[in-house]
């Protein structure tokens, strides 16, 4: 039996690159999506709307375990089948965009509703107002709970583990299940989460702060 | 043919009627205040001239366009129409020469440095040279109005509409935008004005029209209609003070 080392510590470490790879792509393709997914949910097309209604909340009701679930064996079943790394980085691409759809609408929509009466007044167009007078405010109004969503995200990445990608807590659980030192190993697993997360929930407080001291009202 | 032509204009929101057949007429050069209670559907008057709030029926021309919903003719009206608020609306994230340089940039295509000798021209205008890097937070309310005058005054305007826009400063502040509005009067500026300012609509504005009730109830030139008021509400209205 092997004992906890340098090669395993190493191992570990390792696969916690694979963690913020996952959540950065994840990240990626979810604000891509959930951009576009705020402004149909705030369109004045009914049918854009409700497409973008119905997709957050079907997104935001499943546990995303169920859609990584569906996407990899769900898929296999036609005869799809996508590799783990493909099929954890959609799935949680689809719950990120959910959830960063919705956080931006409340961003955007807590833009003053004057600030777009004096964009159309100045005749500019709709997509002018949103690009040089709306987004900007909202992307500052935003970021405080974005970041706060990306610490979870980097926590949520574990899920993954049960598709069988070897991200940080598989990597621990095979470890362990070689080592059999769980404390040790688990342990280091926290400590390596907690490095990447607690400066983010940092940057999210400081955001929040920096943010109301500017916008007083 | 007039800067601003309004025919029997109806408008309401659901069953309450707030213009029952509103219809004035604005010569180029031309300065009209509007006054009237609360609720009287004087604001609401002023935010139909620029397509801002929709109308049953009834027609509005103004500078040559004919307001109606379509957005792209609205933008065409837009840039000859400027409108200053009540709360100045100033862009927060952009410092103050951005503020008066966006519009002019995208959407008549202005370069960069002409635009930035405009929003220098216009800011001069106003007396506010010294702010063009300032962000309007860090200026005071009369200051951020006529900043938001200047903005409008970038476009080019050829019709500029007020909507009570002294009536969220405090008083010591509102002779500073009405210094810069009675300029713009004596400029040869088309204007109407939504106003509490009671003294200014009598001396400044060539025609003051009071509104009650969602009509036109007197209208003419302003020193008479302040002097002889004809009808018991006007006369009650501007015996009540400015407010």
């Amino acid at each position: 039996m092997t004992t906890f080392g340098w090669p395993e510590a190493y191992f570990i470490v390792r696969a916690a690159g694979w963690t913020l790879l996952l959540t950065a792509i994840a990240f990626l393709i979810g604000s891509v999506l959930g951009g576009v997914l705020a402004i149909m949910r705030l369109s004045q097309v009914k049918l854009l709307r409700g497409f973008a209604t119905g997709y957050i909340l079907v997104i935001q009701s499943i546990p995303v375990l169920m859609v990584l679930f569906m996407s990899y064996y769900g898929l296999a079943l036609f005869g799809i089948e996508l590799p783990p790394f493909f099929a954890a980085s959609a799935s949680l691409a689809l719950y990120v965009s959910a959830y960063l759809a919705e956080i931006w609408r409340g961003s955007i929509e807590s833009v003053p509703f004057q600030q777009w009466e004096a964009s159309a007044s100045l005749a500019h167009s709709p997509a002018q107002t949103y690009r040089h007078v709306i987004l900007p405010q909202a992307v500052r109004i935003s970021l405080p709970p974005t970041v706060g969503f990306l610490v979870q995200l980097v926590k949520n990445t574990s899920i993954v583990s049960v598709v069988g990608f070897v991200e940080l807590s598989r990597a621990g659980q095979l470890v362990n299940n070689a080592t059999f030192q769980p404390f040790q190993i688990f342990t280091l697993v926290a400590a390596i989460y907690f490095a990447i997360c607690f400066p983010l929930s940092r940057l999210s407080r400081h955001l929040e702060k920096v943010m109301n001291a500017s916008r007083p009202h | 043919m007039p800067a601003v032509l309004i025919e029997d204009v109806h408008k309401s929101y659901g069953s309450l009627e707030v213009l029952k057949g509103v219809s004035l007429s604005v010569e180029t050069g031309q300065v009209v205040a509007l006054i009237g209670r609360s609720g009287s559907g004087k604001s609401t008057m002023l935010r139909c001239v620029n397509g801002l709030e929709a109308f049953q029926s009834g027609r509005i021309e103004v500078a040559g366009h004919v307001v109606d919903q379509d957005q792209r003719r609205l933008r065409e009206l837009r840039k000859d129409v400027g409108i200053v608020f009540q709360s100045y609306n100033l862009f927060p994230h952009l410092t103050v020469g951005q503020n008066i340089m966006l519009s002019p940039r995208i959407t008549q295509n202005v370069p960069n440095d002409a635009a930035r000798r405009l929003a220098e021209e216009v800011l001069a205008q106003v007396g506010l040279s010294d702010k063009f890097d300032s962000y309007p937070d860090n200026l005071s309310g009369g200051q951020q109005q006529r900043v938001a005058i200047a903005r409008s005054l970038a476009m080019r305007p050829k019709v500029m509409l007020f909507d009570e826009v002294t009536s969220a400063l405090d008083p010591e502040l509102t002779g500073e935008v009405l210094l810069v509005m009675e300029k713009l009067a004596k400029d040869g500026m088309t204007m109407i004005l939504v106003t509490h300012e009671m003294s200014f609509a009598r001396n400044v504005a060539d025609t003051t029209v009071f509104m009650h009730q969602g009509r036109i109830w007197e209208s003419g030139a302003s020193q008479q209609l302040f002097a002889e008021p004809k009808t018991v509400e006007l006369a009650n209205f501007v015996k009540g003070g400015s407010r």
